[in-house]
């Protein structure tokens, strides 16, 4: 500013004006204005649950007496267990701790009573799967209180002898998969799909944006190239990007934060690249919805927050309210988070992988039809 | 039309139209454009004449019409005309992150020419770009990206040229240098279409076509142009022009006014009532009066203003 230049209301003002008209034009930009913070609120406000309630809960119950049944239902009051099945057998458990469709496995062996009534001090074994301390941590720590209730309220009368001294029957609790329940372990393969979903969806959304911007997609367009592939052979460099970032994270987590493979890296890597397709995807909608690079931006961070709130990343998949966990399900960075964990903590294969994998076959085919159908061909 | 005219012909389109939304923006343009003519397409700005030569090259569908680009059908072989033709688009269109050589690079591989790295070479020494073919496209002048992508243009060797505004922003010598490499290209039989605002440059091309608000309002060499609108025109010399200029606007001869300088054409249909009313009105003030030859500048005027008089304004 030149000196004796002095501030005048009426120039800022005009500024003010100018910037208001502008911003009012740009409905995508505004939308993000009042999108964003709605979306958090109810993101934050509604969904997160950190002490998650409610979770799936298995039973295998060799024995029924009042002291069991009194127990399954002292879990259940709890409210951290929900009794979702009662399984057949401990491969059963075992199998679906394995596809994460429990979170825990409640094992009452045959002739608990009787053993409990001659003072044999029998134990009840619960199965967690620790893949995620955070999610059964408050779960688990609840499990000696019921313990204690389901004691004080069944063995009364003749039975209360049993009461003092030591303990009539026990709760084991075996942690799976993370048995030391380092959060790290769960933390750094998650953050693969998260760094993934920011690159991918972004990247690619600026650089299909950043030709129309620019004038070159006509030039493009009006070569002999076709649209196909303009597209695909943009995408190209991406996917390797997305494989790099995949490896630095694998490396990491192997060598730096010591987490253990129990699965193929292989199988990680062909995950990786099921999910960077269903990302690309996302990316050319966007690129296809977005006017300039401002725009495609905007619509990746939107798309980012509920993928970072809503698939179990950052919080319990497990806490959250029904609506919450469906419009988390719609996302396929829930699957890749489960496959992942699955397979680096669990070892899981194929079969326990497939229910993660087709989601995200069905996410990037559906998205596939809708970048197809919105994808500008001409100029029209 | 005969298989001859079909031969002869690098452009022959009839009837375009092409609506976007509710505007028409082009309407029942019909273009004909002969093997080895530069043709001009004149017309202010917003009044079609990217739409119809995105038309003619592929790029768009058009609503209705028909007609063909260098005797391909322009409605079902757009992929074969996109092969055929060297399309320069309004707005520098290459990666400015990209150097000259490698711009033209990637058009080569596009067009999948045979001889790659022969054809970049020569095409670069054609236009003077050899020194330069490692500057970052984006820090080069106006001027020098025209060329540049000219040169992106004639890479695939094109029988056909659709320039659109391609000396649009380009200092006066570069905009000669660029015309006279379109005279040389349209020496060696190439056909140029090229659309302008520069009357310099209209007067350079064999043919011209003038669009307003979509509607084609003339077509022919300039002569044929200047003598299809029957125009007469005199001129006044002196100062002051701007009062008697109003003067004359009130007089029903007097269709059109323009000040060139110091010197003011009038324009009008009826030669003798106009030659009657502009004596009258200019030999009191003794300013020096002749009839001249209606030149193109004032017919374009003329006919730039034409819409408005008849079916007004219509975006």
């Amino acid at each position: 500013m030149k000196e004796g230049q002095r501030f005048s209301a009426a120039r800022w003002w005009a500024v003010v004006l100018k910037e208001f008209t502008q911003l009012k034009r740009d409905r995508l930009t505004f939308a993000m204005i009042v999108g964003i913070p709605i979306m958090q609120m109810a993101l934050f406000g509604f969904a997160i649950n950190t002490i998650p309630r409610h979770l799936d809960t298995g039973i295998i119950s060799a024995d029924q007496s009042d002291v069991t049944r009194d127990f399954i239902e002292a879990m259940e009051n709890s409210s951290y267990f929900k009794i979702a099945e009662r399984l057949p057998s401990e491969e059963a458990g075992r199998q679906a701790l394995a596809e994460g469709k429990l979170l825990f496995v409640v094992n009452i062996p045959a002739g608990f009573t009787r053993q409990v009534l001659r003072r044999e001090r029998p134990s009840i074994l619960i199965e967690a799967d620790a893949t995620d301390p955070t999610t059964t941590g408050s779960a688990l720590a609840a499990v000696d209180g019921i313990t204690q209730s389901v004691i004080e309220r069944e063995l009364t009368g003749p039975l209360a002898s049993l009461q003092g001294g030591p303990a009539p029957f026990n709760v084991d609790v075996h942690p799976l998969y993370n048995p030391d329940e380092i959060t790290q372990y769960n933390v750094v393969p998650g953050l693969m799909g998260m760094v993934l979903t920011l690159t991918m969806v972004m990247m690619t959304g600026l650089a299909v944006t950043r030709e129309r911007e620019r004038g070159t997609m006509e030039n493009l367009l009006a070569m002999p190239s076709t649209p196909l592939e303009v597209m695909t052979g943009k995408l190209i460099p991406y996917i390797g990007i997305g494989l790099i970032q995949a490896s630095i994270i694998l490396a990491a987590a192997r060598y730096v934060f010591l987490v253990p493979f129990f699965g193929n890296v292989f199988a990680v890597y062909l995950s990786a690249l099921l999910f960077i397709a269903a990302n690309l995807t996302v990316g050319i909608t966007f690129s296809s919805v977005a006017r300039n690079q401002l725009q495609a931006v905007q619509l990746a961070i939107f798309y980012f927050l509920p993928n970072i709130i809503l698939s179990g990343f950052m919080f319990p998949f497990k806490g959250m309210p029904g609506w919450a966990q469906a419009i988390g399900n719609l996302l396929p960075l829930t699957y890749f988070n489960r496959l992942v964990r699955g397979i680096l903590l669990k070892g899981n294969g194929w079969a326990d992988s497939w229910p993660s994998v087709w989601p995200m076959m069905v996410f990037t085919a559906v998205v596939m039809g809708v970048a197809v159908a919105t994808y500008r061909r001409t100029l029209d | 039309m005969s298989a001859a005219t079909q031969f002869d012909l690098a452009i022959d389109v009839e009837g375009l139209n092409k609506h976007f939304g509710g505007k028409h923006a082009v309407k029942d343009v019909s273009l004909r454009v002969r093997r080895g003519e530069i043709f001009g397409f004149l017309g202010p700005n917003g009044s079609g004449k990217t739409t119809t030569i995105r038309m003619m090259c592929g790029l768009l569908k058009p609503d209705s019409g028909s007609g063909a680009c260098l005797g391909l059908d322009i409605l079902k072989e757009s992929a074969e005309i996109k092969r055929s033709v060297g399309y320069m688009t309004q707005r520098f269109s290459f990666w400015e992150d990209l150097t000259i050589a490698e711009n033209l690079e990637f058009v080569a591989r596009v067009y999948q020419l045979a001889d790659r790295k022969g054809a970049v070479k020569r095409t670069l020494a054609d236009l003077g770009l050899t020194e330069r073919a490692n500057q970052l496209a984006g820090e080069l002048s106006g001027g020098w990206k025209q060329r540049m992508a000219l040169a992106a243009c004639m890479l695939h060797g094109p029988q056909l040229l659709l320039l659109d505004e391609p000396t649009a922003g380009v200092d006066p010598r570069a905009r000669r240098d660029f015309w006279d490499e379109i005279q040389a290209l349209a020496a060696r039989g190439i056909s140029v279409l090229v659309s302008t605002h520069y009357m310099d440059e209209a007067v350079r091309c064999h043919k011209l076509a003038y669009i307003s608000y979509g509607t084609l309002l003339a077509q022919g060499t300039a002569e044929e142009i200047i003598e299809g609108q029957h125009l007469s025109t005199w001129a006044i010399h002196g100062d002051h022009l701007a009062e008697l200029q109003e003067e004359l606007r009130k007089k029903a001869s007097v269709e059109q006014t323009v000040t060139f300088g110091d010197v003011l054409h009038v324009s009008g249909t009826n030669e003798a009532e106009l030659e009657r009313e502009v004596e009258e009105t200019a030999a009191w003030s003794g300013r020096r009066v002749e009839k001249i030859e209606t030149s193109l500048e004032d017919v374009f005027i003329y006919l730039m203003s034409r819409p408005e008089r008849n079916d007004g304004r219509n975006g």
